[in-house]
């Protein structure tokens, strides 16, 4: 691991002396805690800045936040997946594992029978959701994900339908023009 | 090596010295610093070889967070990589987003829209701001500093506020992509955005207030961790890191993509101002420097966005087919020069891609610097050299 090393590569450099007070600190502490205080007494900043979070909950931009995902039902409450493998095309870490079946409809010719997505493996590039051509399938704002063991992460298409009927209020199916920007800061958390 | 420094310096000569005054003898002894320890910034693991408080050797040990980044890249398309290329440097995510989407342009020559350009400009600069915020705040609490560092997040924030408005994640966000960026910025954005601006710019004036010029702060970092500038370019250091030893060298003058060149912004070097030039206080204060001139970009690329309609993305980004050809394309990310090297087959999986992360390189210098200085500025110099883990092992 030793290097030849020439004399001149090494440079030495002296403290700089110090008078009595810059040897105390205090001085320097001092203006250091002013910024502190001055920021520390300030309510109104601090509220906006803290978030006491199982208590408050900062509003999340709710409308394109990438988080967990959820299967659509059309008008008729039918699954609006018409299984064209797109998404399971799409995504780039191989998460999405669907079963197409000849439709019961008349409208379209193929349903999922089964719809499985990894949302462990999932990275949560909304890629599925940008590749699907009848937006069924749409990452919602909920990010609060918790499970016991890794089975209960896969999510089949049963959970994800259920996950619509969660956020169906939040987030209407095809988003709407976004204007909204994320607060910092808390809100009181709606029981 | 030790015999021309303990000729030089015969008061670095510990044994001699204590065998002088009758002190206890000391052992050489090996120390482990990290993976879990606070001031190593992520997985890193350093073996430290000491006598007593003197570091004799410094061996970076990584891999920790190995994930086959590299791999994955010739298994998925190259829109589908751009999620991979958020976590190797998580904390200047659209930067890479950046690099590896030039990277392809540049290889199947894809055309980049205006309006596309301005925007990726100013979330790189923007993400700059943010990733210099943390280095900055992380920094300071190496060095036993911990309010600029809630401030640092504070502002970081809001900045992660408006990517998430934007692409509608905080951390990784995949929002620009080849051939453009894939939405849009949101209504109001330039107004929002400019608002931010003014409220971070005198912040700036703050932090150096609080930290940068805070006496116990300069005793800790000035005059520690000296890298010259031929040391630096030597061992191929780049970003803050090597304009901290003077070297005035950054991609974004040097060769200006996005229209770079069509912004005014100035190229802050070390300057030796508390100390001997390149030492960490001028690496550390390149960077507050840099959040400075970022600032100023982001404010002319936002009235530029304002007089450029028009498309934010080609349509045959998700669809390019790459050449049989390679390419290397570096930029200048938030922590150096960050590369990517893309060998296309004909079809639309790449057969080869590497990248060039600047906090690998940058980091091979640590033994070369930490060595012969005390225990204690180990923190100070790994700090300052502002190394992100997940861009090393990638
Ligand atoms: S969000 Fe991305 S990783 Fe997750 S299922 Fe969709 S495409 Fe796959
Ligand atoms: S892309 Fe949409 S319609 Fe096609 S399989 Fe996926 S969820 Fe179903």
């Amino acid at each position: 691991m030793s290097l030849d090393w020439k004399q001149t590569d090494i440079v030495f450099v002296d403290q700089p002396a110090l008078g009595a007070a810059e040897r105390l600190y205090l001085p320097q502490i001092w203006g250091g805690m002013k910024t502190t205080l001055r920021h520390m007494f300030k309510k109104a900043l601090r509220d906006r800045t803290v978030v006491q979070y199982p208590e408050q909950e900062r509003p999340l931009r709710v409308e394109i936040y990438r988080g967990v995902h959820r299967l659509n039902r059309d008008e008729d409450g039918r699954v609006a997946c018409v299984a064209c493998f797109m998404c399971e095309t799409a995504c780039p870490a191989h998460c999405i594992h669907i079963e197409g079946a000849e439709s019961p409809w008349a409208d379209r010719e193929k349903y999922p029978i089964k719809f499985d997505i990894d949302e462990l493996r999932c990275i949560y590039c909304g890629m599925c959701e940008e590749a699907c051509p009848v937006d069924a399938i749409e990452l919602t704002p909920e990010f609060k994900l918790v499970g016991k063991s890794r089975e209960e992460m896969i999510f089949d298409k049963e959970k994800l339908l259920m996950v619509y009927e969660q956020t169906k209020n939040l987030k209407p199916r095809k988003d709407p023009a976004i204007t909204g920007y994320p607060e910092t800061g808390h809100r009181d958390r709606v029981p | 090596m030790a015999d021309t420094v303990l000729e030089s310096r015969p008061d670095l000569n510990l044994d001699v010295v204590r065998d002088e005054i009758g002190d206890v003898r000391t052992e050489e002894m090996l120390v482990n610093m990290g993976p879990q320890h606070p001031s190593t910034h992520g997985v890193l693991r350093i073996v430290l070889r000491t006598d007593g408080e003197m570091v004799l050797e410094a061996v970076p040990h990584i891999g920790y967070l190995h994930r086959c980044a590299e791999k994955i890249g010739e298994n998925v398309a190259p829109y589908q990589y751009i999620p991979y290329t958020d976590r190797m440097d998580y904390l200047a995510g659209m930067n890479n987003n950046l690099a590896f989407s030039l990277a392809i342009e540049a290889l199947t020559g894809l055309e980049v829209p205006k309006r596309a350009q301005v925007i990726r400009v100013i979330f790189a600069e923007m993400n700059r701001i943010a990733s210099h915020l943390v280095s900055m705040g992380a920094y300071g609490l190496d060095m036993g500093a911990f309010t600029p560092f809630l401030y640092a997040f504070r502002e970081r924030e809001r900045i992660l506020d408006l990517f998430e408005a934007s692409c509608g994640a905080r951390l990784t966000y995949s929002y620009i992509t080849i051939g453009g960026v894939t939405d849009d910025v949101p209504e109001r954005f330039i107004d929002v955005c400019r608002e931010y601006l003014d409220y971070f710019e005198p912040k700036i004036a703050e932090y150096n207030n609080l930290l940068s010029f805070n006496h116990i702060f300069v005793k800790r970092t000035a005059n520690v961790g000296i890298i010259s500038a031929e040391k630096a370019i030597n061992w191929g250091l780049s970003g803050p890191s090597l304009r901290g030893s003077g070297v005035k060298w950054d991609l974004r003058k040097v060769h200006p993509d996005c229209g770079y060149d069509e912004y005014d912004f100035d190229i802050p070097v070390g300057q030796g101002l508390k100390g001997q030039l390149g030492d960490c206080w001028d690496r550390y204060f390149v960077r507050i420097q840099e959040m400075q001139q970022s600032v100023r970009i982001v404010r002319q690329a936002l009235d530029k966005l304002a007089g450029t309609p028009g498309e934010y993305k080609h349509k045959s980004g998700k669809s390019v087919k790459l050449p049989k050809d390679e390419i290397y394309y570096e930029i200048e990310g938030a922590r150096g020069q960050l590369g990517f090297f893309i060998q296309g087959d004909g079809s639309q999986i790449p057969y080869r891609v590497k990248a060039r992360g600047p906090s690998y390189c940058n980091l091979s210098i640590t033994n070369e610097v930490v060595k012969d200085c005390l225990l204690a500025d180990v923190p100070a110099i790994i700090g300052s050299i502002d190394v992100v883990m997940g861009e090393v092992d990638r």
